[in-house]
């Protein structure tokens, strides 16, 4: 353990570089898994959802899925690759329990995509992420180590394996290495994954959920000194939410200034970022190590996409994600920093959809970027897992401009939404939240205020209409935040004859 | 009724169809064939005499037709059945049921054939001789002290002996054809990718070969036609019309082969053939040009790379193939006490369970893949395997078929070769070049040396198996089926 304080973020990019470089993985939404016909739905029980194709069983062989094939493709096309003529899936071996083969069919030096770029923008500025190859590979299963104290496998005494997940297609995206981005990197990279997972949702092609790992980013990093070579980067793993992103990098750089500080040298290894802490930690140091003796798989043929299909994929592409997002900025008539902050959210859809179902830009935008984004963050999930759909939303901003709810009173709405309760109008009457709108009722709440602050009402009758607030807030008081504020003025100012 | 066992298929399919025998009568005689001498033969690993019989019954009550309905059959041990026991001959699979059949296995209950069980081979089909299958060796029927060849052995010694008409085979540098040879019986492997790998549990992915094994041309044509043709199970399983290899069969028995080239292998002359072997071969080239074909020189200098490339190719393919075998999920598991780590289960398991030859070509094709030496092994074998498809594509301009001597040497005496791999390896000489090349290739006796079985080796174009069908039997018109002696005398 290291005695010596670490640098600040500030001090660490004031003397070093930073490098960064992402590979993001992305399990396709394919109805069947890549090489067999398997279903792949999320969440079904352990090992229903296997065949001896993806278990590996002697004897079965694999048989690409073509809509896997398509779907790598149509993202090569979206983040500008070009899309190879011809080329072979490869084995990549080595001996893991969830991998029922002991080998990954994979690629290797013939990826389907290659040599494409993304452009991101920060704090108003373009950068632009090479994109070295996209490649197509079948997922592993998933262990499950039991009976020890840390769900690891060290001290577990047994270990279960559930291979519904092995043979799902997955996509692997790789950056070419990114310099020169200084103390923007960590925001650089996270903006990266943020556009990245925008343009493969609207191809349509993943849910792209990285709490439920359908997304998942290993984040490179390496530091050197001004005018040096780049320095020895690390692989950060367990890198699970776009706010992660940024922590990895950052702490990296922390972590990696303080060594080189000290003159230490920094180890090519694979870290953990720990979500708890926000720091990374040593994984198995003996990774870099492995030779998977790659060759390219005999089971499968080649893959030649025929060019007119590939041309005809790129000619039905979606809008892109940033010039859709200059579009809905004059449509809704927010800054570049908001609308940044918008897709930084993930909410673009959100509010898109939320606008659909009929709420006005302000209050879309009010929802998802106010209560629901900082609930999002507290609880650690995507906007869209935050638990308010855009229909609901838009049923919350109906209601207050109804005048059925009141802000404070909508948020109360929104929290019941979440949890679960229903729709915002169920909410609303089964937490008797709805706005005093009986006139009878408020009326004596007006005047009991008034009786109770004789010194108040006669500066108001006498013409001082400011003093109106403390009233307002005393009657607010008693209808425990249940009246609308204006209605409530308006009365006061009626009963003492001063509008 | 003559003797049941004596027949061939095709007679069989026709007396089980005109009703002169029924399928269980068939069956019973080969089951009871299989008792009486499968001691001494050593065939099968396992006989399923209540499946077979229930097979014939289904047959016999009309519940199932097709060209070979009742006619019994014996499946290499290394193609996965369903519910029957399936171990490629090595210990790390023993007990294993597979939940599933082979698309081929399909196919021969949708002809009708009745299994009768799975016979013996080297573990996971390396080697030449059987005698690297766990479970003990097949002896020749011909000579029981001699080796069946291998690595199918047990199919075809089942067919010397009596014990089945029909047996499947699998071919990845020679595993139907030198058995076939060596045991006086035909062989046929297949273009690759014109029968479906789907079951067969894989040795070398891009050159094993599902095959049919008879004791005659026509009864190998009629298995070849209902094993063979695309299945969408298999991505490398090629979508084309199967060729007409029966029509061939029957063209070729007529006897005259007017205007077909057949081309000698310059390179394959004197190139350590015993000289029984040689004079047999050439007996047989006579009696060829007798029916009319012409023979023509052809040069194929890349075909002495091939035996090297294969084993650079085959075992780097098997390295991988049989990482699956670990004990997690099935099969062997050795070790697991508790007190040890997986990979130490793994280990022991793979220690326990594999052969010693498993062994060799597992650390052969670790070793050819691995960083640093692929380009000079596994890349090299390659660029090797496609000069040598070049050899053959400038041979066809040439000839129609090419011939050989289908092994240099008759059925050795058991433990002659298994201290040096290379003499072992030496039996698949003039049958590997046609694996690394794709196309197909068929053994058929032609003559005895020394009292033992002499094959003659047919290769053909890829997709043209119809014209080695031709050719071998026009061979068999000439020269006729060879006898094995009975085995009734003995014990």
């Amino acid at each position: 353990m290291t005695t010596t304080a670490l640098p600040s973020y500030e001090d660490a990019v004031s003397r070093y570089e930073p490098v960064i470089g992402l590979e993001t993985h992305v399990e396709l939404g394919t109805a069947t898994k890549m090489f067999c016909g398997c279903r792949t739905d999320f969440g079904a029980e352990p090992n229903t959802q296997v065949c001896p194709v993806c278990l590996g069983l002697p004897g079965a062989l694999p048989v690409a899925n073509r809509a896997g094939i398509e779907a790598t493709i149509r993202i090569g096309l979206a983040l500008n690759c070009d899309i190879a003529e011809w080329c072979r899936m490869a084995r990549k071996n080595y001996f893991y329990p969830d991998m029922p083969k002991n080998f990954q069919t994979s690629q290797y030096d013939e990826p389907l995509c290659v040599d494409g770029y993304v452009d991101v923008e920060v704090g108003g500025k373009s950068y632009r992420i090479g994109i070295e190859r996209v490649h197509l590979e079948e997922d592993t299963g998933k262990t499950l180590h039991v009976g020890g104290a840390t769900g690891r496998i060290h001290g577990a005494t047994e270990s279960l394996v559930d291979y519904n997940r092995a043979g799902i297609p997955l996509v692997e995206i790789v950056t070419k290495p990114v310099p020169g981005l200084g103390a923007l990197a960590p925001e650089v990279a996270k903006a990266y994954v943020a556009e990245l997972r925008d343009i493969i949702r609207s191809l349509g092609v993943s849910d792209v959920r990285m709490e439920q790992g359908s997304l998942r980013c290993d984040v490179n990093t390496s530091l050197n000194k001004p005018g040096e070579e780049w320095g020895t980067r690390t692989e950060t793993k367990n890198v699970n939410s776009l706010r992660s992103v940024e922590r990895a990098v950052r702490s990296e750089i922390i972590r990696q200034s303080g060594l080189l500080d000290q003159g230490t040298r920094i180890f090519q290894e694979t870290r953990h970022f720990q979500e708890t802490t926000g720091d990374t930690r040593s994984g198995r140091s003996k990774e870099t190590a492995t030779d998977y003796r790659y060759f390219p798989e005999p089971d499968l043929v080649p893959i030649a996409p025929d060019p007119a299909w590939v041309a005809e994929l790129k000619a039905a592409l979606p809008e892109k994600p940033s010039s859709k997002r200059a579009r809905l900025r004059e449509e809704w008539g927010i800054s570049e920093t908001d609308m940044e902050s918008v897709a930084n959210a993930g909410a673009v859809e959100l509010i898109e959809e939320t606008i659909a179902a009929g709420s006005s830009p302000a209050g879309a935008r009010k929802w998802w970027m106010g209560e629901l984004a900082r609930r999002a963050n507290e609880t650690g999930v995507e906007l869209s897992a935050v638990g308010a759909t855009p229909a609901q939303v838009a049923a919350l901003q109906k209601l207050v401009d109804e005048g059925k709810l009141n802000d404070k009173l909508a948020r109360q709405v929104l929290e019941g939404v979440v949890a679960g309760e229903g729709d915002p109008a169920a909410v609303m009457t089964a937490r008797g939240l709805e706005v005093v709108s009986d006139t009878g009722a408020l009326t004596k709440a007006v005047d009991d205020a008034i009786a109770a602050n004789p010194d108040i009402a006669a500066k108001i009758r006498d013409g001082k209409v400011a003093a109106a607030g403390a009233l307002v807030g005393a009657v607010m008081k008693t209808t425990r935040g249940q009246a609308d504020a204006k209605t409530v003025r308006d009365l006061i100012l009626e009963r003492l004859g001063a509008s | 009724m003559s003797d049941l066992t004596k027949m061939s298929a095709a007679q069989l399919a026709k007396a089980i169809a005109d009703k002169e025998a029924s399928a269980v009568e068939v069956a019973t005689a080969h089951l009871d064939r299989i008792d009486a001498v499968d001691e001494r033969v050593h065939a099968f690993l396992h006989v399923d005499r209540e499946g077979a019989l229930a097979a014939a019954a289904k047959v016999d009550a009309g519940e199932v037709s097709g060209p070979l309905a009742g006619v019994p059959i014996a499946v290499k041990d290394v193609i996965a059945t369903k519910g029957v026991p399936t171990t490629a001959a090595s210990k790390i699979l023993e007990g294993w049921r597979p939940p599933y059949d082979a698309t081929l296995v399909e196919r021969l209950r949708v002809a009708g054939t009745v299994m009768l069980g799975k016979t013996n081979m080297d573990e996971f089909a390396m080697g030449s001789s059987t005698e690297y299958s766990a479970y003990g060796p097949t002896n020749n029927p011909w000579d029981l002290g001699r080796i069946p060849g291998g690595s199918g052995g047990g199919s075809a010694a089942a067919l010397a002996a009596y014990e089945a008409p029909l047996a499947i085979g699998t071919d990845t540098g020679g595993s139907i054809r030198q058995p076939g040879a060596v045991t006086g019986t035909v062989g046929a492997k297949p273009t690759y990718g014109g029968t479906s790998r789907y079951g067969l549990i894989a040795f070398s992915s891009s050159l094993d070969t599902p095959g049919p094994c008879a004791r005659n041309v026509e009864d190998a044509a009629l298995l070849h036609s209902v094993i063979a043709g695309h299945d969408p199970r298999d991505s490398t399983s090629i979508d084309q019309p199967v060729p007409d290899v029966i029509g061939a069969a029957r063209l070729g028995a007529g006897g005259d082969l007017s205007g077909v080239k057949l081309g000698v292998v310059k390179e394959f002359a004197g190139d350590g053939s015993e000289p029984g072997v040689l004079s047999a071969f050439h007996e047989s080239l006579e009696a060829l040009v007798k029916l009319g074909a012409e023979i023509v020189e052809v040069s194929c200098p890349h075909f002495q790379y091939a035996l090297p490339a294969y084993y650079l190719i085959a075992p780097s393919e098997a390295s991988s193939n049989l990482a699956r075998f670990d004990g997690v999920r099935y099969g062997l598991r050795t070790g697991d006490d508790g007190s040890r780590s997986l990979e130490e289960v793994m280990s022991l398991t793979r220690e326990a369970g594999f052969g010693p030859e498993v062994k060799r070509r597992i650390i052969l094709g670790t070793y050819a893949l691995s960083s640093g030496y692929y380009d000079a092994y596994y890349g090299q074998a390659q660029k090797v395997r496609t000069l040598i498809t070049r050899d053959f594509e400038a041979a066809w301009q040439k000839a129609d078929v090419l011939v050989s001597p289908t092994t240099p040497f008759v059925a050795f005496p058991f433990g002659s070769r298994t201290s040096d791999p290379y003499q072992m390896y030496l039996a698949d000489l003039f049958t590997i070049p046609t694996n690394l090349y794709g196309g197909p290739a068929i053994s058929v006796p032609c003559g005895l040396s020394e009292g033992l079985p002499v094959g003659f080796q047919v290769m053909a174009p890829t997709m043209a198996d119809d014209r080695m069908y031709r050719v071998a039997a026009a061979l068999e018109s000439a020269v006729g089926t060879l006898t094995p002696p009975t085995l009734e005398a003995s014990a």
